[in-house]
């Protein structure tokens, strides 16, 4: 093997180790103080390492000539894809992350360090072609996300939330180790390739048990019913910054790598898994809807509304062809831009001296005190429930187009059909800011960073978004033959 | 035809507008909304004035692959012409009826109707499936607004159960969408319009569409959001609620089910039918005893639009024609209607009948106006609603005397529930001080009737002006559906039935000898 080409494959993770590693030593030395420069410095890291992984999309790299490592990672178009929007959620992550600590006065030097370690651990899941690489990427996420989700040392909601996240993660690397190793003892190597050689010939039991494992170990990473519990706890106990990258980037991850091992490892016997995961999609589709109807928190809503959208995602997997896939990454992407969008608005409901606001109650009446935060809201919500001519209808579109393309027309109707469930708390959130009468609570100002972000969030959502729709659609589709190029 | 892109430029005045509206806030949004909607009812005239009657079949067509998987393509027939026209000649009377009696967030309010104005002309503009799935779902988003912000007393469970309602109905429509462009392999309306789908996918694919379209139109039993949602909107929205967008319902049957499912149709006409006689029989019956006006003249929006559907399915020129006037004029007359009840509820303040009476005597100018419109909704002679209707039920008498009986009485009910509204309301003694002390009609509001008053005169008189530029289209659209034409009970054979009586008599008479 060419070392210096493997390197110059890796060049995003590097960049990301060394900066890590720096940044911590920076933070070790000058204490919180420095705690603004290091983020300013780990959003540069991240924007450098977008830069340097976009190549591989735009050019469509796909094929051995993107294996490093023996067959233990793949630096290819489609794990590109992921790549930008893990790096670029968590930048984002970091950006908005300063003005909410310091109310706090919470903002310490190892927060933008954590939230590097953890995008450099989920780069690698989406990249790995071997169960031991994608387990070492998903424990340095895992590990730095429990950390992050605890960071607000001084609430016990965020206690709670880590130390939650921390027990069920745990429980869920054990249940994906113990797949991992049947399927290892069934097929004899761990490397994605081999074991889908391996599995031609037929499944054996002990495979099919390896096989349900692994998509049950995956499921609690992207929060698939049943494996949703800790999703709400979570998200409303860990800080509302933190929230945002654990909905985004860990989400996108385990998402694109669900992907790799379903489609790739596990591909040649889709038929294997097919109902489990349709079962799984509708089922988050219906729970992630109707648990949120009865929500008075918007972070515990936008929980159960992430796990709704996980659903939709799915049927892209359930369906098992290029296509699917490709209407998966591009759903990702505009999931991406509404959870940052609906998470940044949720920073910016603050009241009078600063303080989080998070209720429905308090929100009421937002339309006429803060009218464009309750437009942004607004676009934000319809957008989720799938209307047109917002955006999110495009994501949803496109899954369901790939699903009926493949034949899967019940599991779309289902699927459809479901989401009008979901319509009704979307509905609600706007019913409070529209319809009712003012609370007055919101008063607190906003920061340029956070409106920036919200603008172009919000234009990303709005009908233009749709001019995009080719290029994005262009950028999925090449992903996606990048990771069916082997399969 | 290719040229100066009218139909985008029809589009984008209103959504212009409409953000123009939301800048200026309470300042100068009901001018900006009254400007931008006269530009487009201009825009409209021009439009009518160039279509070429006989000409093309598509026309003004526009075509820029814009998106992936579908494209910009815009283009009307004479049936899409007339629908525009009416949405175009509505939107400044809706301007001019929320003109004092929205006060609160108006930049709001104009903005979300002219965006909706965008969405009614796309909808019927669209020549691409998905583009026409967009737009005629879009509109839920500025009209939950209008009823859940400006709407009445339970404006928070009306707009609810409009907006639910209506994305079911559509969801499933979006799934046979899906499925018919992989099929066919376009998104062309016009191509899809002559593709012949396997009679058993067009079962499944017509229910889908129905499943939309009923709920839209509203048919029997799938009103029921009807009421509520006009019961509780602003004038405005009853306005354009009754006068456009229930007419996408019937828009989305002539230019989808009919000719994209022709066997389907003639599968499912019996349904459309029996679904109609209910309806016109039933809600008929329940606008009798109203006790609030709005409610009365949503019900009886259900029955006219069940004479639409039967007019439809009846799968004849006669019929087809007669559905598009009765949905024309129903645009005209419901809208009147609505705007009558608005102008005395900006009075008094409640839409109680019994809280009127005489009105004819203090309001004269009213009376008249009110009387003209009740008088086109039951049907009279010389007033749009008699050529729609008589049409309609002429159409569906070839198919099935029995179905032209039961809708034929709808027009007595009509008269009877209207009838005994007017009589309510304008006749008879001033027995309320506060209804007796209101004025007669300003300027502005004279401003809005008259127009509406010419129309249905002019419909009702000169059909022929709206007729001519949709005559081509129902005729190639009743040659595409005459394939699964049903045998009718009104067309009786020739008989050979004396002869064979007489020779039978002559038989039995030589029998005899």
């Amino acid at each position: 093997m060419d070392w210096s080409h493997a390197l110059r494959l890796i060049a995003a993770e590097q960049t990301l180790s060394v900066a890590g590693l720096v940044l911590l030593l920076v933070a070790a030395w000058a204490g919180d103080k420095a705690s603004r420069a290091i983020s300013i410095a780990s959003v540069a890291v991240l924007v450098g390492a977008m830069a340097l992984v976009a190549p591989a999309l735009c050019g469509g790299a796909a094929g051995p000539g993107t294996e490093v490592f023996y067959g233990q990672f793949r630096a290819d178009a489609f794990a590109s894809f992921a790549k930008l929007l893990i790096y670029g959620s968590a930048a984002l992550a970091l950006v908005i992350a300063p003005a909410f600590f310091e109310r706090f006065r919470a903002m310490r030097a190892e927060y933008p360090v954590l939230v590097l370690l953890a995008a450099l651990g989920t780069g690698m899941m989406v990249s790995a072609t071997d169960f031991l690489t994608l387990y070492i990427g998903l424990e340095m996420n895992s590990l730095a996300s429990y950390v992050l989700a605890a960071f607000l040392r001084s609430d016990d909601r965020s206690a709670e939330a880590g130390l939650k996240y921390f027990v069920l993660g745990a429980l869920a690397s054990g249940i994906l180790l113990f797949g991992i190793s049947l399927t290892y003892g069934f097929t004899g190597t761990t490397q994605f390739g081999a074991i889908a050689a391996a599995m031609h010939g037929g499944l054996t039991v002990g495979m099919i048990v390896g096989i349900v494992f692994v998509l049950a170990g995956i499921g609690f990473k992207i929060a698939a019913v049943p494996f949703h519990m800790w999703t709400p706890d979570v998200y409303e106990g860990a800080p509302t910054p933190v929230t945002l990258f654990f909905a985004t980037a860990p989400k996108v991850g385990a998402m694109a790598m669900l992907m790799r091992v379903a489609l790739e490892a596990f591909g040649g016997q889709a038929g294997a898994w097919q109902q489990i995961v349709i079962f799984v999609a509708v089922a988050s589709i219906v729970i992630g809807a109707l648990g949120a109807i009865g929500q008075q928190n918007i972070k515990r809503l936008l929980a159960y509304s992430s796990i709704n959208n996980v659903g939709f995602i799915l049927i892209g997997l359930a369906v098992a062809t290029p296509q699917g896939a490709s209407a998966m990454l591009t759903y990702m992407a505009i999931y991406v831009a509404m959870t940052v969008a609906s998470f940044v608005i949720v920073l910016l409901l603050r009241d009078a001296e600063g303080n989080p606001v998070e209720l429905f109650a308090d929100m009421a009446g937002l339309s006429r005190t803060r009218p464009w935060l309750a437009a942004g809201m607004a676009i934000v919500m319809f957008s989720l429930a799938g209307i047109p001519p917002l955006f999110g209808f495009w994501g949803k579109f496109v899954v369901f187009q790939a699903a009926v393309a493949a034949g899967f027309v019940p599991l779309a109707a289902i699927g459809i059909a479901a989401s009008v469930i979901g319509a009704f708390y979307y509905l609600k959130v706007v019913k409070v800011m529209y319809f009712d009468e003012p609370a007055g609570r919101v008063t607190g100002a906003s920061d340029l960073a956070h409106s920036v972000i919200l603008v172009a969030m919000g234009l990303f959502l709005s009908p233009v978004g749709y001019l995009l729709t080719k290029w994005l659609g262009a950028l999925s589709d090449t992903a996606a033959a990048a990771l069916f190029h082997v399969a | 035809m290719t040229g100066f892109p009218i139909l985008t430029l029809m589009l984008l005045v209103p959504l212009l507008g409409a953000v123009a509206c939301l800048v200026s806030g309470n300042g100068a949004s009901r001018q900006i909304a009254l400007v931008a909607t006269l530009i487009d009812l201009a825009l409209g005239l021009v439009l009518w004035s160039q279509y070429d009657i006989g000409g093309a079949q598509w026309q003004f067509v526009e075509r820029v692959p814009l998106f992936a998987g579908f494209s910009w393509a815009l283009g009307i027939d004479g049936i899409a012409l007339m629908l525009i026209l009416l949405s175009v000649f509505l939107m400044p009377i809706c301007i001019g009826a929320s003109w004092e009696s929205v006060t609160k967030r108006q930049g709001e309010y104009y903005a979300a109707f002219l965006f909706m104005e965008t969405l009614m002309i796309g909808v019927f503009a669209a020549q691409d499936l998905y583009l026409f799935y967009i737009m005629f779902e879009a509109g839920l988003i500025p009209m939950y607004l209008i009823i859940g912000i400006w709407g009445g007393q339970d404006r928070i469970y009306a707009s609810y159960k409009f907006f639910l309602y209506t994305l079911l109905g559509s969801v499933l429509m979006l799934i046979a969408m899906l499925w018919m462009a992989n099929e066919a392999g376009t998104t062309d309306i016009p191509t899809l319009m002559a593709y012949d789908f396997r009679p058993r996918a067009q079962t499944w694919l017509f229910l889908a569409f129905f499943a939309s379209f009923a709920v839209k139109m509203p048919m029997w039993p799938v009103h029921t959001w009807l009421p509520d949602a006009h019961v509780q909107a602003p004038t405005a929205g009853s306005v354009i609620l009754a006068g456009v967008l229930l007419k996408m319902g019937g828009y989305g049957f002539i230019r989808f089910s009919l000719p994209m499912f022709p066997e389907a149709s003639a599968q499912f006409a019996w349904l459309i039918f029996a679904l109609s006689m209910v309806a016109v029989v039933a809600t008929s019956l329940i606008a009798l005893v109203q006790h609030d006006m709005k409610k009365l003249i949503a019900y009886s929006s259900v029955a006219h639009m069940a004479i639409v559907t039967i007019g439809l399915f009846a799968f004849n020129v006669q019929g087809l024609e007669g559905s598009m006037i009765v949905m024309l004029s129903h645009g005209l007359v419901s809208g009147a209607l609505f705007l009558c009840v608005g102008i005395i509820y900006d009075r008094l303040h409640t839409r109680e009948i019994d809280r009127y009476g005489g009105l004819s005597i203090n309001m004269p100018r009213y009376a008249l106006f009110f009387m003209l419109f009740t008088m086109a909704s039951i049907g009279l002679p010389g007033t749009s609603g008699f050529v729609g209707e008589f049409l309609s039920l002429g159409g569906i008498y070839q198919v099935s005397t029995w179905v032209a009986l039961i809708c034929t009485t709808g027009i007595i009910f009509g008269a009877a529930y209207m009838l005994y509204l007017y009589r309510r309301v304008a006749f008879g003694d001033q027995r309320h001080a506060d209804a007796a002390a209101m004025t007669d009609l300003s300027f502005r509001e004279l401003a809005m009737v008259v127009p509406l008053g010419l129309a249905v005169l002019w419909m009702g008189v000169y059909p022929e002006s709206f007729l001519a530029p949709m005559r081509k289209d129902i005729a190639a659209l009743d040659a595409r559906v005459a394939r699964a034409k049903p045998a009718g009970d009104s067309q009786l054979a020739a008989g050979k039935g004396v002869e064979h009586v007489a020779a039978a008599e002559a038989a039995a008479h030589e029998g005899a000898h």
